[in-house]
């Protein structure tokens, strides 16, 4: 499997997805040797003199220091040394670049012996040379392990699955989480685009996350819907920290939440410009806009503009127990994508009794059924929905209830099963 | 000698408009006149005229043998009178034959025997008064919101002084007993209650065009087949449905109009059945047994309860909410109030809301207007408030 980001360092729900589907499967006893690009860790000492000399080789261990081992003596963790990181687009892949370098540079003002580090020796100069120079490196290790099926997540693999295909001959599945379609709106990557289009035509079979990305897939990209299998993403119940029962939610000041990438995909303006509706009418709300992005600073602009700084709080972005703190302290949470292809967080917050707002555009909502859904353009019905949210409390009361109820059925466990049995019916 | 007793129940909503937020305290208005105009004309040309039609054919056909009861909610006369007068027309041609009967309900078909007592006997007063209006008629027997029913529901109704109130005849009331016979409430003398047989009248009103069924396609011999089978141990064989089973339900395609065109005619060749109607039915047969029901029963869903109107937070928390406002409502004395308060107690508002199989889809979503009962709920809710600040802004004249 070619995948993304392990524990500790997931930044988002490719990773979770990543990592629970990988448990749920390996819980049904299948092998997975689940290879990720990763920046080889620095050693204690002379840390980058093992960065350069073994700038491609691949390494093969056990994943440690781990609470659930027992789940993992399933997965094999192969980390390729590569700068790639999911959401990376090609500014943010060179920025990445400099602060690998950046940080090597620390490294040598307090390490004792010096080396020069070349990051362009390492990894690509752009982000596409990066993800062939992956693909190439990472698929020959389809001629060491022994495997039965390759199964590549999102198109910054893909190309390592096509290359596994070419040296083993066996069944390649192309996961889709997200498209350019999606990230990327009108302003789409051709070249993205090419390779997305490329490994969904190499793919023997395509998991799509939801019904709204495999329709994306037969209408943009030209694929036959026969091709595409729908495997819907799922939330683990593990998820839920003590947090929950220790942060109390603000009976005066109720809080409005969005979390997220703040890009153009997620549809944070949206959010902005529904706050100042329903602040007109209401004013003790606050609206937290949770995560980093490229679209930041034209949001505090526009919230000043607005005059509603006041209510609005950015927080940057969040480590894991700083997002579950927010979701235990909300009362209302919105996912206003522009395109979201599935929306795990949507699932969290309700596990956090947090009801949710959906954009229509997005998969989640084929499965969270008790949700209030708004067309991410429609401000004025978001705010309509907000506003009831914060001034009814039996709306928030019965739609915990039943989506409470709802997501007992939405595990991980269904989603390996029917992951499993595609993979049966590929071999 | 068993006979047949026919009640057809005719509703329609007034649908509210989408109300949000920014209409709170801009625009009093929140019915939804479009569509509600649109829904009367289209089921009036659909249902209505031509099942009204081919009643009255089979009135004067069957020379007065055939005979056939309605209840017709105040707010679905509202909007005839609004939108489709010729089906009020061709309605009271349908009474003038005498071969009609015409019950009581509320006139907003409305829960308000939940929550008060007091405005459950002013709104079947309205409706009384209104059906002599537009018919001419006094009506004798009871039928409650979607068959409502109950010991103190029954009670009431004995005090208004109607002779029998109608129920659904399901298991759980009748325990050993056929719904096929007259019956009387435990706690009253006077009144009668007929029940509803429930199966036969599923036939017609659900099972019909239902591929999946065994019986299907459904033909007027066979049906009457299975009327004739009760012969020897029925008096009154009570079939209740929706009048816009007739080619809203079921559409004119499924043949659901040459079914009953056939099915009088059917049923009379055996020489011991003949139609009644409810009034009728209680004279020719005297009651069985006295029935106890303690809690309430309706003919909705397999629960046959009051879950599809009540019991989820959003529904009990939209109904707490409007009644709260009755003492101040009356207190204005302002007519026009009163009956945009006594709209909003209209059934249909809460059955909306109801989140019970709403994730699996069913008959619920067909008849909803709104994508979620959330929806619904935050609609309702958002009028409310408005129709409040304009209340509590209204002088007190009482």
């Amino acid at each position: 499997m070619y995948g993304w980001e392990f524990p500790p360092s997931i930044s988002g729900g490719l990773g979770i997805a990543c990592h629970d589907l990988t448990l749920a499967l390996s819980q049904r006893n299948i092998k997975i040797n689940f290879v990720l690009p990763n920046l080889k860790k620095a050693t204690h000492q002379k840390s980058h003199v093992d960065l350069i000399s073994s700038s491609d080789v691949i390494l093969q261990h056990r994943y440690q220091n781990i609470s659930y081992e027992d789940f993992l003596q399933n997965i094999d963790l192969i980390n390729v040394n590569s700068a790639l990181r999911p959401y990376l687009n090609e500014e943010t892949y060179i920025e990445f670049l400099r602060e690998i370098q950046k940080l090597s540079l620390v490294t040598e003002e307090s390490g004792e012996s010096f080396f020069k580090l070349n990051i362009n020796d390492l990894y690509g100069p752009d982000l596409l040379t990066e993800v062939a120079r992956y693909a190439y490196v990472a698929g020959q290790i389809a001629n060491n392990v022994d495997h039965d099926i390759i199964h590549a997540h999102d198109w910054l693999t893909i190309l390592a699955g096509i290359e596994a295909k070419k040296a083993s001959g066996k069944k390649l599945i192309y996961h889709v989480h997200a498209l350019e379609i999606d990230r990327s709106g009108i302003n789409v990557n051709p070249e993205i685009y090419r390779i997305e289009k490329h490994g969904l035509e190499q793919a023997d079979v395509i998991i799509a996350v939801s019904f709204y990305t495999k329709n994306i897939i037969v209408k943009h990209y030209g694929i036959h819907p026969n091709k595409v299998e729908v495997v819907h993403n799922a939330v683990s119940k593990t998820k839920v920290s003590k947090i929950k029962n220790i942060i109390k939610k603000s009976p005066q000041e109720k809080i409005v939440l969005f979390l997220g990438r703040v890009t153009f995909q997620k549809g944070p303006d949206y959010f902005l410009e529904a706050a100042a509706k329903v602040l007109k009418k209401q004013k003790n709300i606050k609206f937290v806009i949770a995560g980093s992005g490229d679209m930041i600073n034209r949001l505090i602009e526009r919230a000043a503009e607005l005059k509603i700084g006041r209510h609005v709080i950015f927080t940057g972005f969040l480590n894991r127990e700083q997002v579950e703190e927010v979701f235990a302290a909300s009362d209302v949470y919105v996912m206003s994508s522009v395109s979201e292809p599935f929306g795990i967080s949507s699932l969290e917050a309700v596990l956090f009794d947090v009801p949710v707002i959906l954009s229509k555009q997005s998969g989640v909502a084929e499965v969270l059924k008790h949700s209030l859904k708004v067309d991410f353009w429609d401000t004025n019905d978001l705010a309509n929905k907000i506003h009831a949210l914060v001034k009814y409390p039996a709306l928030q009361n019965e739609l915990l209830v039943q989506a409470s109820e709802e997501l007992k059925h939405i595990q991980w466990e269904n989603s390996a099963q029917k992951v499993e049995e595609i993979y049966k019916a590929s071999l | 000698m068993p006979s047949i007793c026919f009640y057809f129940q005719v509703h329609q909503p007034k649908r509210l408009r989408k109300y949000t937020i920014f209409d709170i305290n801009n625009s009093h208005f929140y019915e939804d006149e479009e569509a509600n105009a649109g829904i009367m004309r289209k089921v009036a040309s659909k249902c209505y005229l031509p099942t009204n039609q081919m009643m009255l054919d089979l009135i004067k056909m069957h020379e007065g043998r055939f005979r056939i009861s309605y209840s017709i909610s105040g707010v679905a006369i509202e909007q005839m009178k609004k939108y489709s007068p010729e089906t009020l027309d061709s309605f009271r041609r349908l009474v003038d034959t005498g071969c009609v009967e015409i019950l009581s309900e509320t006139y907003y078909h409305s829960l308000s025997f939940l929550k008060s007592t007091e405005e459950f006997k002013k709104q079947i007063q309205q409706h009384r008064d209104l059906i002599k209006q537009e018919f001419g008629y006094d009506t004798n027997v009871f039928r409650n919101t979607e068959l409502i029913y109950s010991n103190d529901i029954a009670k009431i109704a004995e005090e208004l002084g109607f002779k029998a109130i109608l129920a659904e005849g399901v298991e759980k009331i009748l325990d050993w007993r056929s719904a096929n016979f007259v019956y009387q409430p435990s706690n009253c003398n006077d009144i009668k209650v007929l029940l509803r047989n429930y199966q036969l009248s599923d036939d017609i009103a659900f099972r019909f065009s239902n591929r999946g069924w065994k019986e299907f396609p459904l033909k007027a011999e066979r049906f009457t087949s299975w009327v004739h089978d009760l012969d020897s141990n029925a008096e009154t064989i009570n079939l209740f449905m929706d009048y816009e089973t007739f080619g809203e339900h079921q559409w004119t395609e499924t043949g659901i109009f040459e079914f009953m065109k056939v099915l009088p005619g059917f049923i009379m060749k055996h020489s011991s059945f003949s139609f009644s109607t409810p009034s009728e039915t209680i004279q020719r047969y005297s009651v069985r047994e006295k029935l106890n029901v303690p809690y309430y029963v309706s003919w909705a869903d397999t629960e046959r309860d009051l879950s599809a109107w009540v019991g989820n937070n959003i529904q009990d928390d939209a109904l707490e909410n409007v009644f709260r406002l009755e003492q101040q409502v009356y207190a204005t004395a302002n007519q026009d109030l009163i009956n945009t308060w006594r709209a909003l107690q209209t059934s249909d508002h809460f059955y909306y809301m109801c989140t019970k199989w709403f994730a699996d889809g069913d008959v619920h979503k067909y008849f909803n207007p709104y994508e979620s009962p959330y929806e619904a709920y935050i609609n309702y809710q958002n009028v409310l408030r408005d129709f409040e600040n304009v209340l509590f802004k209204q002088p007190v004249l009482i």
